[in-house]
């Protein structure tokens, strides 16, 4: 860890101008990724700017029929919230599958949305990483990656995302509000916030440098069976190894993709009548394994069959 | 020298258990200060002074050497105090050219630029806060050579050798029976590295008052450390005051000491202030020692109707290029089944890689998961049930040795274990039982692990309030130690348990070897109970020859204690006034145990039996454990609660290493690849449905004057084994290389076609 100074912002306007006056500052949430990694010499910024009190933790009904999810709501408070959990049931089942209680208690929406790789070399800062220390090569690539990318990887990054909420969130087709360092407010899919690794895999999202998600807004729930399932290694506190969210005709895979990955190819091979294993079939034609990870491929051709068939089970739906 | 006979005199409070203390699910002692957070592990120790803190820096390369030396800027940074390398660390007690588990030696810190596995510690910086010493430590610049290293197990076995002074143990003709055995089973099993993750790191406290030292450090052996300590620093041994009052787990990792108590120590002797120093997790993963992987070939060759007639584990495992230590997969075996014709053995790679060492029930934890399946392997092609199999293998006497049993209730466990589990609900054909999407399958497995007993030594001091201190350079590393000295105390002195304390930890108390190889509770209670008979006899012998005392004049062979009362029929005296009148300052008296020199006139285990229910997904590979119970047959059990804790943590360390744990080697950097308990996957509360253990009543008159023996590493023996058979009965599929992930059962499946 690196001396540092820190600040509370008091509202969302002050903590975007001080992000743009700040250089190498970073927004605080929950801290339950950020300070690991500065305590690992992964991050270090100069400057924290404490977002975790402002009153951007209300969930609120939309005049569209669905729901306003404000960045600051903590992962506990979404999963359990009465609206998420009768409308949104593939949100709860995928936010209550990731860490631990007490880390969904301190996590924010915010927060989870841009925590980072849980790939072993971006860890250990005695190997190279292009995305830690661009340039310095992927130590996964030729490494133990069991759990790496089989989709949209680059030879300069085979990392996936680890949220699990994200990827209900995907399937759920959710906007994600923004306010610019400008403090310009805009909202665009979820979907297009995080970006493939390319050549530059240091650089996660489309968000620009001090920009400040400020809520995640919900369209009224899609027609037809939710469900989200994880496969892992132990039962809790533990990243996936694959997950899929269905939410009516959408779905989404997790533990994949460098992003939350949506699975285009078999929605609309679902929607042509395909059985679901033509469906993820088609998807997995664009899937490549990177050495140790070809067991996912296996895996999700198994696994989202299994879940398309529950998703289908009477009372599954909104 | 004593015999086992000795230590059949009465009276034996232990044995006669007057007030019911002795068993007794009594809460820890130490229980109030460790939920509230106020028992201070070394860390947390407040030194006299404000101290320093140390931070230390992890070679990154695992074999080589450092080439270059920048501490300039780490010198010149924020309150930084002094920044070490092998360069200008001060001089140490030399390394020995191999460790041995119990002879304390030098264990220098700094010594050379020589770098012999990744991870090891190769700087520290102490600065006047943690914060300043770790960004100060960010800023120490060393270059490093890198050399030709050997760190992949599976690519060395030709290097492989006998362990230094062993040979294979051969009895009968073990290949002519092999095959000429109708009935076979020949396989092989992986077990990989394994690290301990107790949850407190090593960490020490470190002051000086002159030339004499005194560390609070978190170990597993008192008077070894304190030793090894004043030898590293070349100081006589009476110098150093080593304490372990509270330690967060030791499992075989703490049975030695690292660079954080040998920096501490010179760091504060140079600073003339206390220091501080911890290693963080993922210092823990390389820097400290792991259970090495293995690799277990065994054969059993079987007549038609059960009968073994050939037994063959031989194993495979790996050391440090320095070390001397051997996984013992493969000894358990001689102990277990009977068969005519047996082979059992090991061989030893030296490799680049961190020290191995000791981890819970070394030898036992990693061979049970070959052999113990080998048997279910055997059972299925037998057409007999897996509890039959074994039973119809019951030796009368020592397999190997042919020394009678002290005692052995093995088939007492299994069928116990059988119908408290309703193993009868077993289908023995697998993948038969569905709930869900859920594949359900029960398994089971025996569980053997050793008994010893080693030389220990005690202090019973009892004061003028009638208070018994019990005194041992003894460690409680999460065990209970602290909570069954206390129950000897007042059941031998017959006072309430709230009269007694304790003292333990510090290598001024009367010395105990500390706690390992399940040895704790019989070695460090033995020596109680001695000294506790001596104390009686001091104080009878004072009352009796007390003209003040209502007990004056009489036999002070007949003195009774209980209640805090001593009594000789019906004159009697609360033992405090006794003590009040007589000694103010108190009455001590010194007790010690040392094995009979007849002891190993037998075979003295502990045993068990483990029954596992699993769901299986089909679909995924996820293995989730729904119940396990052990059934135990472990001498007299001091207290139940505690033990309890030992067995069932150790039946759930066993699904760990069934299902989840193991590290990786990345070959091109010799480095472990996970570093941390969010990569290491120990179970969690989630992966355990039920878990039961029971206990049968068991008295060893062979063991040690109360008939105890160990719980702490019986319960993982076996436990894995019965998981892997469970999951076959599930699914029908074995996986041999553990741990037994969703990927490695997923390809198992397809392989089968499911
Ligand atoms: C051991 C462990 C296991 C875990 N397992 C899982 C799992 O299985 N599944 C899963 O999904 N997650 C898992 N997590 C991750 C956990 O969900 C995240 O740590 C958490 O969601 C991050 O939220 P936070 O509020 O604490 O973020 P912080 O740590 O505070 O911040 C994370 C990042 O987001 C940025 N940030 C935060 N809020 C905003 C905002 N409003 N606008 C812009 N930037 C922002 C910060 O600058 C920082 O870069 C695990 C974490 C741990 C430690
Ligand atoms: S996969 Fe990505 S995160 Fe992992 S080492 Fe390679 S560049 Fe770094």
């Amino acid at each position: 860890m690196r001396p540092f100074t820190y600040e509370r912002a008091t509202d969302a306007a002050a903590a975007v101008k001080s992000a743009a006056e700040t250089p190498n500052a970073k927004f605080l949430a929950g801290g339950t990724n950020l300070l690991d990694l500065m305590k690992l010499e992964i991050e270090h910024p100069n400057h924290l700017i404490d977002v975790g009190r402002l009153p951007l933790a209300k969930i609120e009904d939309t005049a569209e029929g669905g729901l306003r999810i404000g960045a600051m709501a903590s992962n506990s408070h979404v999963a359990a919230d009465p609206r998420v959990r009768a409308r949104y049931p593939v949100l709860t089942q995928a936010i209550v599958a990731g860490g631990s209680p007490q880390l969904r208690n301190k996590a924010s929406v915010g927060g989870n949305l841009l925590q980072r790789t849980r790939c072993a070399y971006f860890y250990d800062t005695s190997k190279p990483c292009n995305k830690r220390a661009p340039g310095s090569g992927c130590g996964a690539l030729e490494g133990l990656n069991r759990n790496s990318a089989i989709f949209g990887a680059s030879h300069a990054c085979i990392a996936t995302h680890p949220s699990d909420m994200a990827v209900a969130l995907v399937a759920l087709d959710a906007e994600v509000e923004v306010l610019s360092p400008a403090g310009q407010a805009r909202s665009f899919p979820l979907m297009e916030l995080h970006r493939l690794p390319g050549e530059t895999p240091d650089v996660e999202t489309h968000l620009i440098p001090g920009e400040l998600i400020t809520a995640v807004v919900l369209p009224p729930p899609p027609k037809g069976g939710q469900v989200y399932r994880k496969v892992r290694d132990r039962a809790s506190y533990s990243a996936g190894l694959a997950s899929v969210a269905i939410a009516g005709g959408r779905m989404a895979l997790g533990a994949v993709a460098h992003k939350p990955w949506r699975a285009a190819e078999a929605e609309a091979a679902l929607a042509s009548g395909a059985s679901p294993a033509e469906a993820i079939g088609a998807e997995l034609a664009a899937a490549s394994a990177n050495g140790r990870n070809g067991f996912k491929i296996n895996l999700i051709s198994r696994l989202v069959p299994a879940a398309v068939a529950e998703a289908r089970e009477p009372g599954r739906g909104a | 020298m004593t015999s086992v006979i000795d230590w059949e005199t009465t009276p034996n409070p232990v044995k006669e258990n007057r007030a019911g203390i002795i068993g007794k699910a009594v809460d820890r002692y130490e229980g109030p200060l460790k939920v509230t957070g106020t028992a201070p592990y070394a860390y947390e120790v407040e030194p006299p002074s404000p101290p320093a803190y140390g931070v230390m820096l992890s070679a990154p390369i695992a074999k080589g050497r450092i080439t270059g030396v920048d501490t300039a800027a780490a010198e010149a940074s924020p309150g930084v105090l002094l920044v070490w390398t092998y360069r200008n660390a001060p001089a140490q007690g030399p390394r020995p050219a191999r460790y041995d588990f119990f002879t304390p030696s030098p264990r220098p810190a700094l010594e050379s630029d020589q770098v012999y596995f990744f991870g090891q510690q190769v700087a520290v910086v102490v600065a006047d806060t943690l914060e300043n010493a770790t960004a100060a430590a960010a800023l120490v610049n060393l270059t490093f050579e890198d050399g030709a290293k050997a760190v992949i197990f599976h690519d060395h076995y030709d290097e492989a050798v006998d362990p230094p002074g062993e040979k294979d143990v051969e009895i009968g003709d073990f290949e002519q029976a092999f095959a000429a055995a109708p009935v076979k089973v020949d396989d092989v099993w992986r077990t990989p590295l394994q690290n301990h993750c107790q949850m407190e790191p090593c960490a020490t406290t470190a002051w000086w008052e002159g030339d004499h030292l005194t560390v609070h450090t978190s170990v597993q052996m008192v008077r070894f450390a304190q030793n090894s300590l004043a030898e590293t620093l070349m100081l006589p041994h009476k110098n150093v005051r080593l304490l372990t009052r509270y330690v967060g787990g030791g499992f075989g990792g703490k049975g030695s000491f690292y660079e954080d108590l040998v920096l501490a120590s010179l760091a504060a002797r140079e600073l003339g202030r206390p220091v501080k120093v911890a290693l963080s997790r993922q210092q823990m993963m390389h820097g400290t020692v792991h259970r090495p992987a293995t690799e277990q070939h065994v054969r059993l060759g079987a007549t038609p109707d059960g009968v073994l007639t050939a037994m063959s584990l031989m194993t495979i495992t790996h050391c440090d290029r320095r070390g001397n230590f051997t996984e013992h997969a493969s000894n358990f075996a001689r102990n277990l089944y009977a068969a005519p014709n047996r082979l059992t053995g090991h061989r030893l790679v030296r490799l680049d890689l961190p020290v191995a060492s000791a981890m819970r029930a070394p030898g036992e934890a990693s061979g049970t998961l070959s052999l113990e399946v080998a048997m279910d392997e055997l059972a299925e092609k037998l057409g007999m049930d897996p509890v039959e199999l074994r039973i119809k293998n019951e030796p009368p006497t020592d397999p190997e040795t042919g020394k009678p049993f002290s005692i052995r209730q093995l088939v007492r466990c299994m069928k116990e274990g059988a119908q408290l589990f309703g193993w009868d609900r077993r289908l023995p054909t697998p993948g038969q039982v569905r709930d869900g999407r859920w594949l359900v399958g029960l398994g089971m497995a025996a569980a053997i692990r050793g008994n010893f007993l080693l030389p220990a030594k005690a202090s019973f001091t009892v004061d003028a309030d009638g208070v018994i201190t019990v005194k041992q350079g003894m460690t409680d590393i999460g065990t209970g130690t602290y909570t069954v000295l206390a129950q000897i105390a007042a059941e031998t002195l017959g006072v309430p348990l709230g009269d007694v304390r304790v003292e333990i930890g510090d290598s001024e108390l009367p010395p105990a070897p500390g706690s390992g190889g399940q040895f704790g509770a019989a070695t460090a209670g033995s020596a109680a109970l001695d000294a506790g008979m001596n104390l009686r006899k001091a104080i009878a012998e004072l009352a009796v020859g007390d003209a003040a005392s209502p007990l004056s004049g009489g036999d002070p062979a007949q003195v009774t204690f209980q209640d805090g009362v001593i009594a000789i029929a019906n004159r009697s005296e609360r033992l405090s006034d006794l003590i009040r009148r007589n000694r103010p300052d108190g009455l001590t008296a010194d007790g010690e145990v040392r094995p009979a020199a007849d002891a190993g006139q037998w075979s003295s285990h502990t045993y068990g039996a483990h029954y596992v229910e699993v769901a299986v997904d089909p679909v995924t590979g996820e293995v989730r454990t729904r119940r396990m119970l052990g059934v135990f047959a472990a001498g007299r059990i001091l207290n139940y609660k505690t033990a309890r804790s030992q067995l069932t943590g150790g039946m759930i360390w066993g699904v760990g290493s069934a299902l989840t744990e193991g590290n990786v080697v990345d070959a091109r950097y010799g480095s472990l690849i996970n570093q941390d308990l969010a990569g290491y996957l120990v179970p969690v509360q989630a992966d355990i449905g039920e878990v039961e253990a029971i206990m049968l009543d068991e008295v060893d008159d062979k063991a040690n004057p109360m008939g105890i023996k160990g719980v702490g590493e019986l319960g993982i023996s076996g436990a894995g084994a019965a998981v892997a058979n469970a999951i076959y009965n599930a699914v029908g599929v074995r996986v041999r290389d553990y741990p037994i992930t969703p990927d490695k059962l997923l390809a198992a499946l397809m392989a089968a076609g499911r």
